[in-house]
């Protein structure tokens, strides 16, 4: 025990990994450990950032075989049509399986009632379209993007984190993580939701994407589009959202931080128009990336946490 | 290639009155790791509840129930980064090297003893664990406990910060007393690296900056020692402990014959060509490839997730071991081992529970509680029928199959379990592993 100076090695050993090679070895026996204790896994994807990296350790966990699981979009019909583009493109490419859940047929079935007016929004539709899925095709896990630096709630989730038979989550009633041990034992009906990069914060995801040379929908770089300002966001004029009065359109160069339904996704003024600027203005950047850009998560204080309670993402 | 810098897993325990939260809170916002939303959000909420201050608190607060009542029930996670990690750095310095600066994961405990659990969760990955001292007060029956459970989960090094120096009045005195002391009582745990850290959380002596207040002290501010502390050195790199996690058979025309063994290296340093076994069958072979995505690699060591490809034909399962041949582990049913206990539901002696160790899970019949350790004393109970909610204790254990296993001292991989509660499912108990047969 000492409690004089220290000296420090500068040099590094051979044997060291770097953060963002732990956080890939991490997420990709969080993938393996899924594939072998759960019977019908599924991936969920968005084509948003998150889920373009959880793509690439799916292949970093499995390759050369296919994924041992298919990927699920959960398709408000409110995409930006650039984001389902891309997506198609991805599964293609990649040879996987992709199932499409969709709102539109949930609001056509009866199982949920489009909301109404200048802030409709499918936002929350989305949790019964998704738990419809689960249910129908009997999956008992299923793969989540979302990371604890994101948001109050998340921060205390778990990397497996159950899900009653209604898709509830209990933040009361987790269970202890210990060790690299995860516990995978549901009963049938219930369902584990699992985020291998929750250890992630925006910026190693943005690190990774270049690391790993990703291509990302063209809307996370900038671009000149057509918004209006709405609550203090900026959001693109589209057929989904109707404006309100005193809102006017204008042309700004903006980008997207997080991907969305077009309906509570804002944009930020930017110019990055390369992954290196991106990673620049995210480095200075003095706001959260779902503080800046979502009204989803401004209803309330504990407007994610009741979300995750009835079985959101 | 990115700027790269290492990831450090830092356990904090501690309660409102130690000043852990103020801690936190300096090294979040000293690091310009708060950003304005939530330093506002926290503000404004500090305002509304009427606590007088900005109640850093309440950042790690994340739960509804927790801001209600105040407290913290839970686990929560915070990240922080410095120098290159946090991305200052350009994208394309096109190598690979090491630019300074870390990745920090803190899991950050509430300290009560009713809190137990979740400090040994968040202690069960950690690098580094911080203990506070409030300096007006010394060492603490809390102190004791957070550094036991330290030693306990076998964090290779600790931090004493003893807190509130500026309460008094910056005396080396008292800073050297409250070393003594803890060094005087820590000789019975197996602590290897302990650094003392006087600070001040409120005023950021010694969080960040070195502090002008204190010229006594020659040592580190905590965040230079943490970001400087050596860890690649901490695991074991001699003898190889790869658990096999998920065979790879892609059964596909073009890789028709192919055969993998997935999982993540927990000890040892792997090169294709190295003698292995295999346990629990004990058969011999040579590894002839290490496969991954980017390709085949010269070696693989913790804690990186690999494909081995083996020369032998042998079968070989989720569950099995592969060993360094020299130093293997122990092949064995019956355990002796020190448990947290987990659950409302109290430990049933003879009881049969669900084991998860490394891969592979089987059944185990908890035969006998040996004895239960006052978490704050140290003294052990021998009279103990049954550990509830939060004890520790030491068990026999009697496992359906063979594990293959180390003691937890050597490898907190192989030497560590959770039970489980066949009908709630429920992971009831955390395990360490003393000896095995």
């Amino acid at each position: 025990m000492t409690t004089g100076p220290h000296t420090h090695v500068t040099t590094r050993s051979t044997y060291e990994l770097s953060h963002l090679q732990a956080l890939e070895a991490e997420a990709i026996y969080i993938m393996r450990e899924v594939a072998a204790q759960f019977e019908r896994p599924v991936l969920l994807f968005s084509g948003g950032k998150d889920s373009i990296v959880l793509m690439r350790l799916a292949e970093k966990a499995f390759r050369p075989s296919r994924f041992p699981f298919p990927v699920m979009h959960v398709d408000t019909g409110h995409n930006f049509p650039e984001v389902t583009a891309f997506r198609d493109q991805l599964v293609e490419r990649l040879g996987e399986r992709l199932i499409v859940a969709s709102v539109q047929d949930s609001i056509d079935a009866g199982r949920v009632r489009e909301q109404t007016g200048p802030r409709a929004s499918r936002n929350r539709l989305q949790t019964t379209t998704l738990l419809d899925a689960i249910a129908e095709h009997w999956f008992d896990a299923a793969f989540g993007g979302a990371r604890r630096d994101e948001e109050r709630a998340r921060a205390k989730e778990r990397v497996f984190s159950f899900r009653d038979d209604f898709g509830q989550w209990d933040p009361k009633n987790q269970r202890p993580e210990l060790w690299a041990l995860y516990n995978g034992r549901i009963r049938r009906g219930e369902h584990v939701r699992v985020f291998p990069i929750s250890n992630w914060t925006e910026m190693d995801v943005w690190q990774y994407l270049a690391q790993e040379r990703l291509e990302v929908p063209s809307i996370y770089y900038a671009h000149t589009r057509e918004v209006f300002a709405r609550d203090g966001m900026l959001y693109a004029t589209n057929e989904h959202i109707q404006l309100m009065d005193g809102e006017v359109p204008f042309q700004a160069s903006v980008r997207y931080r997080t991907v969305g339904d077009m309906t509570c996704t804002g944009a930020v003024r930017s110019t990055a128009s390369t992954l290196a600027e991106v990673v620049a203005e995210i480095a200075a950047n003095r706001i959260t990336e779902r503080g800046e850009t979502r009204a989803d998560d401004r209803v309330s204080d504990a407007a994610m946490e009741d979300r995750k309670r009835e079985g959101y993402f | 290639m990115p700027a790269v810098s290492e990831l450090l897993r830092v356990a904090t325990a501690g309660s409102v009155d130690d000043g852990k939260s103020t801690l936190i809170g300096r090294l979040l916002h000293d690091t310009k790791s708060i950003l304005e939303d939530q330093l506002a959000h926290v503000a404004e909420t500090s305002e509304r509840r009427g606590d007088g201050y900005v109640n850093l608190a309440l950042l790690t607060d994340g739960l509804r129930a927790e801001r209600e009542q105040g407290i913290t029930i839970d686990v929560a996670y915070r990240y922080f980064q410095t120098g290159a990690a946090a991305g200052t750095a350009t994208l394309d310095t096109g190598a690979a090297s090491f630019q300074g600066g870390r990745k920090f994961i803190i899991a950050d405990t509430p300290g009560h003893e009713q809190y137990t659990r979740n400090m040994v969760t968040g202690a069960s990955t950690a690098d580094l664990s911080i203990v506070l001292i409030d300096a007006r007060h010394g060492v603490s029956e809390q102190t004791r406990r957070h550094a036991y459970i330290t030693s306990l989960l076998r964090i290779p090094h600790l931090v004493v910060a003893v807190n509130k120096m500026d309460l008094v009045d910056y005396s080396q005195e008292t800073f050297e007393a409250i070393v003594a002391e803890f060094t005087d009582w820590a000789t019975r745990l197996a602590l290897s690296d302990v650094s003392f850290i006087p600070l001040s959380a409120l005023r950021g002596d010694n969080v960040v900056e070195r502090s002008d207040s204190m010229p006594w002290y020659q040592g580190p501010s905590l965040l230079y020692h943490l970001e400087h502390v050596v860890i690649a050195t901490d695991r074991d790199m001699d003898d190889v402990r790869f658990p096999v996690q998920w065979v790879v058979r892609p059964m596909s025309d073009e890789h028709h014959d192919y055969r993998g063994y997935a999982g993540q290296v927990a000890a040892g340093v792997i090169r294709p060509g190295s003698e292995v076994l295999v346990l629990p069958s004990g058969r011999r072979t040579r590894v002839a490839a290490i496969d991954t995505y980017d390709g085949a690699l010269e070696l693989a060591f913790p804690t990186m997730s690999v494909t081995l490809r083996l020369e032998d034909d042998i079968d070989i399962s989720r569950g099995d071991l592969i060993a360094g041949a020299d130093e293997p582990p122990i092949v064995a049913r019956d355990l002796e081992a020190m448990v947290c206990w987990m659950s409302e539901q109290p430990m049933r002696a003879g009881g049969r529970y669900a084991i998860h160790h490394t891969t592979r899970a089987a059944k185990a019949i908890i035969d006998r509680l040996e004895y239960r350790v006052d978490v704050n004393t140290l003294e052990r109970d021998t009279d103990a029928g049954t550990l509830e909610l939060n004890e520790i204790g030491r068990v026999h254990l009697r496992s359906s199959t063979p594990l293959v296993v180390d003691p937890y001292a050597r490898n907190r991989t192989t030497g560590s379990f959770i039970l489980i509660d066949e009908a709630t499912n429920d992971t009831v108990a955390a395990g360490m592993i003393r000896s095995a047969r």
